[in-house]
């Protein structure tokens, strides 16, 4: 087997690993180095479960071979809290039930990390835009919308 | 399956002229990687060009833009000269998949995935874009409308991958729009879609047009004979019904999952319309 | 009924707040573990391989060049399977892999065990598979046609008429009163026949499992699921062991709405386990998950309905026709049944047929086989109330069911609260905001049975005087959280000193499925009582160390206290004291209580939309969206919200966008997220709850299930919107563009 050889940094940690060509970067996060919290829900990009931050960029990790990401920054929702502390996000996911089953919590929290890196303030209708590619069968949008929206007005002040 | 990163163009077009079996350029991934977990396609090779220095450029010449083929829509976006410059190719480029997708997907990708519902692709054909591939035998240019054939099918000859998307310098007040249907506000493939652009005179008399349409033929289609019923007018209701009118002819789509015959040839007109209409209060407002 | 509300917010101290679920960090750093998330030393990866063609015998299945395949450890067929007890378990496995014929598109034939998943996709390949094609049907009144192709023989139900197909299984109905008397005395009587496409439960997590078992029977099951305990019955019967064998540990859930009741892989992880000698894993693929696992049944159904002048409905009649696949089912009863259950009327009649198909096996979803019948009803009565120029809220009202009502299923209601959702709703300010052209406003009724049933808590008291619940059914949405609600309630003491956990099968007695919006009112139940045997555990106890008799101590808020003749003898002893004090008066503390639960109580809501359609496209937006909903007592509002509004927005995707689309062939052409649209957040607004508190009787604290109810107003609600905002009647479901279009084009 031609094995791929990858250096990384994950939640800030150099790592290495080794991939066959066809493993995406799901496939390594979750089965390489067993950081499960990055989810599975479609395989094809449609869910956005799997949603890590690549490089300043929001992507879907399954739609993204290993192979690619030879010296990347990966951060995953298991580097939200920092040494402990819960990101606002997560405690206004929290606060707010934003969550039901929790499956797609991972991929849209960093979703929504994603986007008040770059937009402090959205309006509403932003935060649903920019959230379209997180389906939550649980929740029908309403309490993950006002926690982010939240969130973004705390961390403002 | 061989993941290949080259260097520099040479080395991608000679790793593509010696694969034997199937060989995939890999920039975004976001069509490829789908493809491949379908089992739609099993490639022997992929060949990643994201490492070639330039391709994720964006260099402003002759009064265009030429646009790497591994830039982003996201990247694309962010750029304010580039959605005032081109804001329906602006606006295609977002429509294409989530903010994930819109991290990863790319033009070239977009068009080379040669599907008759991608969203650039109308939008690209509305401004004269043009594609510059390189291949074994050096570099050529073409319009963009030359590489797709078909469903899933270029014109690009063994070796070849496009580098990038060229779009040219626009007349004062011209300006362009796109807009497609589908079900779902966002996370979705146009059941039709329609781009539009227009060049006005001083008084927003339209003396230039162009009239795209995506998914109402195997490949998105110019229609000339509608653009031609705008020019001399300022879109008034009656030339742009007639306009809308000459788009539904103009169509030869299918029935499928996604939608009817008589639906995406109506709502291409629909579109045609509302496309036409937005392109020329966008050129306007260059007006005084 | 504010005094009633004021008085009851008075009663409670923890029920009603709104605290930080226990299960929560957890969830929001990555940590739970679902289905796919575990590994074990040694774990192979199972995949299945599925013919993609509708109908099929199968002619032969040739294993050996699979076999031959380096890192193949196991592969298995129906026929290593020995035959099971009854028909129902047959149907399961024969779902989970066919028999002598593919019944459907996705239908497995064969399992592969592997070192890895490349090589058990390889060994996929290499596995030979001979079939004979067969006609197919997919659509429900085709297959009810005699002469239509048969899907199962030998299923028909003594009382279904010879007149249909085999596929026609069963038939149930219901009702009282004359028709024929009703429908003289309307004012209006209109006919009209309805259709609702097959939708699927879409969660998120695909199913997942992995199972190890070893060549006495011993065996550990570890899947996502809504029942661990039904997970054991049906595989202890398929693998022939005995239910004390088998354990099952329920993972965390990623959402199931109905769809994870039954098993699709765990026997055949199981099965490979065995054969292999190693742990087993199998993890869906989406594509699977579409293809394979139950969307809800789709039906066809004729509605005749009369109406007096002042909007009395005065006889209503529903033939339903429910197709679930290649199985039978019994969603078609629970159609016929709920159909006209919001309504008081003399005459009423309900049939329901079920219809075999070459599609996937239908599981429940939702208040199974509710929405689809109340779809078709709601859209009659707001037709009529359109046609007869009447308030189609004050008609409703006019009709509603209320205590004492015969419902047309049979039973007559106790304390329910259409009554109260319908005045509530005609109160609120989105009844009466004005419309804009192209914008249209839509309402209906829903109602879901709510179930009870075999439940088992354990409530241990730590000497620390903290409390440990166990429980046995997973957590879908948040029933940790009001569980420990209760106990903190009932117990008097804070509810950061009680944990909740849900028990693997052999940790605690039988539990019925997370169904049926159930959890909360059952094991709540449970729950409270398993809390009151504690309590009389430590009453007993701390009597003892005062010596008096048990009767002389009574619990109040946390403490026990003298009472009678010895008041103000003792100081009160609190629970953390008599917890410490265990050992020395006999030992641990616990309580239990195991109950076959009644009186769960029906359930309604009421929901109100404004939609806007485009007229030249026939796309519809959602402008506004009112839920009410009675709750009985709301133990944590927020999640009795979001079951309000993720219901809502489920029934959206179904009225709007959501359907099976099967090509001519018989196959599926949308199973990927792509193109079976459930809603993104971008299509919708905020869904507003108006939670309403009507306590049910048969509940300590008033609690009612609320999960289900809420899926059901949504079609009618929007139809009726549509309909009314472009003048034009729907009938048939989804209202996507196109179809919303062509009938726009032909009104024109």
């Amino acid at each position: 087997m031609n094995k791929i050889r990858v250096g990384v940094s994950v939640n800030n940690d150099k790592i290495e690993f080794l991939c066959s060509p066809e493993d995406t970067v799901l496939d390594v996060l979750r089965d390489n180095l067993r950081l499960t919290g990055t989810k599975e829900g479609c395989g094809t990009g449609d869910c956005g479960a799997c949603s890590i931050i690549l490089d300043d960029k929001l992507v879907c990790s399954c739609l993204v071979l290993a192979g690619e990401v030879e010296g990347s920054e990966i951060s995953t929702i298991e580097g939200m809290a920092i040494d402990g502390k819960l990101h606002p996000l997560q405690q206004n996911f929290l606060k707010h039930a934003a969550l039901q089953c929790g499956i797609c919590t991972p991929g849209i929290l960093i979703a929504a990390k994603a986007l008040l890196e770059r937009n402090p303030d959205p309006t509403e209708t932003e935060v649903r835009y920019w959230l379209a590619g997180n389906l939550c069968r649980c929740t029908g949008y309403d309490k993950i919308i006002r926690a982010v929206m939240d969130a973004a007005a705390e961390m403002r002040s | 399956m061989k993941y290949s990163k080259p260097r520099t163009e040479k080395e991608a077009t000679d790793i593509l002229l010696a694969e034997k079996g199937m060989a995939k350029i890999l920039a975004g991934g976001t069509d490829i990687l789908v493809q491949m977990k379908a089992g739609h396609i099993e490639p022997d090779l992929i060949v990643d060009i994201k490492n070639i220095p330039g391709i994720k450029d964006v260099i402003s010449r002759d009064g265009g833009y030429e646009i790497g083929a591994a830039v982003s829509g996201y990247d694309f976006n962010i750029n304010p000269e580039l959605k005032s410059f081109a804001p329906g190719i602006a606006e295609a480029f977002d429509l294409i998949g989530s903010t994930q997708i819109q991290g990863r997907c790319t033009m070239v990708g977009n068009l080379c995935n040669a599907s008759p519902a991608a969203d650039t692709v109308p939008a690209l054909l509305a401004s004269n874009c043009t594609a510059k591939i390189v291949g074994p035998k050096g570099i050529r240019e073409c319009g963009i409308e030359k590489i797709p054939i078909g469903p899933g099918k270029t014109s690009l000859d063994k070796g070849e991958f496009v580098k990038s998307i060229f779009i040219p310098s626009r007349p004062d007040f011209s300006s362009d729009a796109y807009m497609r249907l589908t079900p779902r506000s966002e996370m979705d493939i146009a059941i039709v879609s329609a781009a539009a652009f227009v060049t006005l005179d001083s008084h927003g008399v339209c003396t230039n047009a162009t009239i795209s349409l995506g998914a109402v033929a195997p490949t998105v289609v110019r229609v000339k004979e509608a653009a031609l019923l705008l020019i001399g007018t300022k879109l008034n209701d009656s030339a742009l019904s007639r306009m809308a009118n000459e788009c539904k002819k103009a169509c030869k789509p299918i029935n499928d999952k996604r939608g009817t015959i008589e639906f995406r040839s109506h709502v291409a007109g629909v579109l045609a319309k509302r496309t036409a209409l937005l392109a020329y209060e966008r050129a306007g407002e260059k007006i005084e | 009924m504010c005094s009633k509300k004021d008085e009851m917010k008075k009663k409670f101290r923890v029920v009603g707040t709104r605290p930080i679920r226990p299960d929560g960090i957890e969830k929001v750093t990555g940590q739970a573990l679902y289905g796919a998330d575990l590994h074990a030393p040694n774990m192979l990866v199972g995949k299945m391989l599925r013919i993609n063609e509708p109908h099929a015998i199968i002619k032969s299945i040739n294993i050996s060049k699979a076999q031959k395949l380096p890192g193949v450890k196991a592969i298995i067929t129906f026929q290593d399977f020995m035959e099971v007890s009854t028909n129902k378990t047959n149907d399961i496995l024969e779902n989970c892999l066919a028999n002598k014929k593919v019944l459907y598109d996705g239908h497995a034939v064969a399992a592969v065990a592997a070192i890895n998943s490349e090589i058990a996709k390889k060994a996929l390949d290499l596995i030979d598979i001979e079939l004979e094609m067969l006609p197919f049907v997919v659509d429900v009144d085709t297959a009810m046609q005699k002469g239509s192709p048969v899907v199962q023989l030998g299923r028909k139900h003594e009382n279904v008429s010879d007149d249909f197909s085999d596929n026609v299984t069963s038939f149930c109905s219901f009702g009282h009163g004359i028709l024929e008397d009703g429908y003289k005395n309307a004012a209006k009587v209109i006919e009209r026949s309805f259709k609702t496409p097959s939708v699927h439960q879409g969660y998120i997590e695909p199913h997942a499992c992995l199972a190890s078992m070893t060549a006495d029977g011993r065996s550990d099951l570890w899947c996502c699921t809504q029942g661990q305990y039904n997970v054991r019955a049906i595989c202890a019967d398929i693998m022939g062991i005995e239910e004390s064998k088998l354990r099952v540990t329920a993972s965390e859930i990623g959402g199931g709405f109905g769809g994870k009741t039954t098993v699709f892989i765990e026997p055949i992880a199981l099965a490979l386990s065995l054969k292999a000698g190693h742990p087993v894993k199998i993890v869906m693929t989406r594509e699977e998950v579409f293809k394979a696992t139950g969307p809800t049944v789709s039906s066809s159904i004729d509605i005749k309905m009369g109406m007096s002048k002042l909007g009395i409905i005065t006889a209503a009649h529903a033939v339903i026709r429910y197709e679930g696949g290649a199985f039978p089912n019994e969603t078609y009863e629970l159609g016929a049944q709920s159909a006209f259950a919001a309504y008081d009327l003399k005459a009423v009649k309900s049939e329901g047929y079920n219809v075999l198909t070459n599609r996937p096996a239908q599981a429940a979803y939702r208040a199974p086989g509710a929405p689809q019948a109340i779809f078709a009803v709601e859209s009659a009565v707001d037709e009529l109330c359109e046609q007869l120029n009447l308030d189609p809220l004050e008609t409703r009202l006019k009709n509603a069911a209320k205590k004492g009502t015969k419902a047309s299923y049979g039973p007559t209601f106790d304390e329910i609260g259409l009554i109260a959702t319908l005045e509530s709703a005609k109160k609120h300010p989105h009844y009466a905001a004005p419309l804009a052209q192209n914008q249209g406003r839509g309402i209906s009724c829903g109602f879901w049975f709510n179930f009870g049933g075999n439940t088992c808590v354990s409530l241990n008291i730590n000497f620390d005087g903290t409390v440990g619940i166990i429980e046995g059914n997973p957590d879908i949405g948040g029933s940790r959280a009001s569980i420990s609600q209760m106990a903190a309630e009932e117990l008097g003491i804070p509810l950061e000193r009680i944990r909740t956990v849900i028990a693997d099968t052999n940790s605690l007695g039988h539990n019925d499925v997370t169904d049926g919006s159930r959890v909360t009112f059952s094991v709540g139940l449970a729950t409270i009582k398993a809390a009151k045997a504690a309590k009389k555990e430590m009453c007993k106890r701390v009597a003892k160390l005062w010596k008096i008799h048990e009767d002389a101590v009574i619990w109040k808020d946390g403490y026990v206290l003298p009472a009678g003749p010895n008041a103000g003898d003792q100081e009160p002893l609190s629970l953390k004291e008599i917890a410490a004090m265990s050992a020395q008066t006999g030992g641990p503390i616990a309580g239990h209580h195991e109950v076959n639960a009644e009186g769960a109580g029906v359930s309604f809501g009421v929901h109100l939309v404004d939609v806007e359609v485009d007229p030249e496209t026939g796309q519809t937006k959602i402008l506004r969206y009112t839920v009410f909903q009675d709750a009985g007592k709301a133990v944590h509002p927020s999640y009795v919200e979001g079951q309000m509004q993720g219901g809502s927005v489920q029934g959206i995707g179904w009225a709007l966008n959501e359907e099976y689309i099967y090509d001519s062939s018989g196959k599926l052409q949308n199973s990927g997220f792509l193109d079976y649209r459930i809603p993104v957040a971008s299509d919708l607004p905020m869904i507003e709850p108006v939670i309403l508190e009507i306590p049910n009787p048969g509940h300590p604290y008033g609690v009612r299930g609320v999960g289900e109810t809420s899926i059901v107003p949504p079609l009618a609600a929007i139809c009726n919107a549509v309909s009314r905002a472009t003048n034009i009647r729907f009938t048939e479901l989804p209202l996507s563009p196109p179809k919303v279009l062509s009938a726009i084009l032909g009104k024109e």
